[in-house]
């Protein structure tokens, strides 16, 4: 086997019986980077030496019996997660120096169990959009297909595990830029329960909506990933104090008929959205087929709510977002035009040079939204909308333990496809809005191809606090599928 | 609804936000084309709702307030665009 062909798993394996150094493992990621990353453009900042000082350190704990979840394992971070003196751009021009003081929790987690950290992944600026063709540095392609967007915000994050340039990746999601890059680009991506996982560190975008989560070549993966990334941080006063279950146990004692029983709800308003693509139709239509014979119950249910899900999430994301990005004014870190001697004059040229037009777009969205005369009309109905969607969700649950759905109405579009009109790729994200509004976990699984060969997943969310239940499912999914070819030739 | 450029500039202004003359109109109709679709909100019943959405967390949370090391000025000033020893420096503001 070659070193790029080691998931999470098998790397721990292969690591903790010495058959291989993480130097070596990481030292190969860095030859297939340098190889094919022009072509791909999943990254913003390769850190190669500090890379290779913890692998060293790695191997050294390992020679020493010092084993953790992930001594000596290769990782790739979403440029969005803050990294102690290493450059976090959040794909902006306002950011493009911004070397933090201090990691996130997630990348301490992570470093705490003897991760590697590659480099920093490309994303969406600020991770709004849906292909990260709004990144202020490059496009990333999606390596099925360099003519294709690989989804986004978490796009590089996705198109680096898919391509192989590392062993998993992070990603974080506020609308679905975990779930969607991870199906365009065929891997496995799990959006966790809002609250689940710290956001300290998190660069915010919609404080109520944004949740980091793995991006990993299997399902396996996404639980060690979740195990160690989840629980309460005194840092984020949003993040729960709830149990953190061992999610990788669960899997290990999976067998045939575990998932017997399990009740699927589909709910009625996504199959009647208009523009599915038939590709993913069919796709979706074979995986409900997939589950059932394992045993899963299927029945239809209803989100009475869901076609306000799109108009109420870009109201609140971008009134959020406005009150979050207020703090880039070229004062205290990035970015500041010299241009003018004025107070007001410096904050505004060096947020229209610093920002891309999306975020501009966001900002003013959110800004007009919270503005006196339309605040109710605008954030507060939308809010009120989304207690109704929420309220949704916890009905469907009292029938249902998962719900199902595509994850993206298409397979993966062309790059400068939807660049030209924001709405239209705001509906792109209409199955995986709802997670984020009403804070539930959401798992994006490899389920087929399109005829141009481009990967298309499934999504399966659960109550609060439950990726167990899409874990199994989908482990059980993932074994059943039985997919022809699980990564692309670069 | 449908936004007119000079709400568009009032708008911008409210944010800091300086729109290049180029990119007014083609703004100007993305936006309108925005909030135009986002009116579907005004269909739903949310008659009685409060605004407060229960999807985040639901308790106040609490910590004891007991003082902790601060950083220090040169961490937390560490990536001013402009400072003068502990201090950021800005354009003149009393002229």
């Amino acid at each position: 086997m070659e070193y790029h062909e080691l998931t999470i798993g098998s790397a721990i394996e292969k690591l903790a019986c010495h058959e291989i150094s993480s130097f070596e493992l990481t030292s190969a990621f860095f030859d297939r980077i340098e190889k094919y990353e022009d072509g791909i453009g999943a990254f913003i900042t390769l850190d190669r030496d500090g890379a290779l000082a913890q692998a060293k350190k790695a191997d050294q704990d390992l020679a020493a019996g010092r084993i953790s979840a992930l001594t000596g394992v290769p990782l790739a971070l979403k440029d969005i997660l803050c990294t102690k003196g290493v450059k976090t751009t959040c794909g902006s021009r306002i950011l493009e120096n911004f070397i933090p003081q201090y990691d996130g929790t997630v990348v301490s987690l992570l470093k705490e169990k003897g991760a590697v950290i590659l480099g920093k992944t490309n994303l969406d600026e600020f991770a709004m959009g849906s292909s990260t063709e709004n990144s202020s540095f490059k496009i990333t392609r999606n390596p099925w297909n360099p003519d294709y967007v690989p989804g986004g915000s978490s796009g590089g994050s996705a198109a680096a595990v898919t391509a192989r340039f590392c062993c998993a990746a992070l990603g974080t999601d506020t609308g679905g830029s975990i779930r969607q890059p991870a199906s365009h680009c065929g891997v496995v991506g799990i959006k966790p329960t809002y609250g689940r996982v710290s956001r300290f560190g998190l660069v915010s975008y919609a404080s109520s909506l944004d949740q980091a989560g793995p991006i990993t070549r299997d399902v396996r993966d996404a639980a060690i990933l979740l195990n160690v990334i989840s629980g309460h941080d005194k840092l984020d006063s949003t993040s729960a104090k709830a149990t953190v279950p061992d999610f990788t146990q669960a899997l290990d004692q999976f067998e045939k008929g575990s998932l017997k029983g399990v009740k699927a709800g589909i709910p009625k308003e996504y199959l009647s959205t208009e523009g599915i693509d038939p590709e993913v139709e069919k796709v979706f239509h074979h995986a409900k087929q997939v589950l059932q014979d394992l045993g899963v119950e299927i029945r239809e249910i209803s989100l009475p709510h869901a076609e306000y899900v799109v108009a109420a999430y870009y109201i609140i994301a971008p009134c959020e977002a406005s009150s979050n990005l207020a703090r880039y004014d070229g004062v205290k870190y990035g970015f500041r035009d010299r241009s003018s001697d004025d107070l007001i004059e410096m904050y505004k040229k060096t947020k229209s040079k610093g920002f891309g037009l999306e975020v501009q777009r966001r900002i003013i969205i959110g800004t007009y939204a919270l503005s006196a005369g339309y605040y109710d009309a605008y954030y507060g109905r939308a809010s009120k909308v989304r207690t109704l969607i929420t309220e949704d969700f916890s009905k469907a649950f009292e029938t249902c333990d998962l719900i199902l759905s595509p994850v993206a109405p298409a397979p993966a579009f062309k790059i400068g496809e939807k660049t030209d009109d924001p709405l239209i790729m705001y509906l792109t994200d209409i199955f995986t809005l709802s997670a984020n509004m009403a804070g539930i976990p959401g798992i994006s699984v490899p389920a087929g191809y399109s005829s141009k060969g481009l990967p298309i997943g499934i999504q399966m969310m659960a109550q609060k606090f439950d990726e167990m239940s899409l874990l199994r499912a989908g482990y059980g999914f993932e074994r059943n599928i039985g997919l022809a070819q699980k990564f692309p030739d670069l | 609804m449908k936004i007119s450029k000079s709400e568009v500039e009032k708008i911008a202004h409210l944010a800091r936000l300086e729109i290049e003359d180029s990119q007014k109109e083609k703004m100007v109709e993305q936006l309108g084309n925005i909030l135009q679709y986002i009116d579907k909100l005004k269909d739903a019943d949310v008659d009685g709702l409060g605004i407060f959405s229960k999807a985040g967390v639901t308790d106040n949370v609490f910590r004891e307030d007991t003082p902790e090391a601060s950083p220090g000025p040169s961490i937390t000033l560490a990536n001013a665009p402009d400072r003068d020893e502990d201090f950021y420096v800005v354009p003149r503001v009393v002229k």
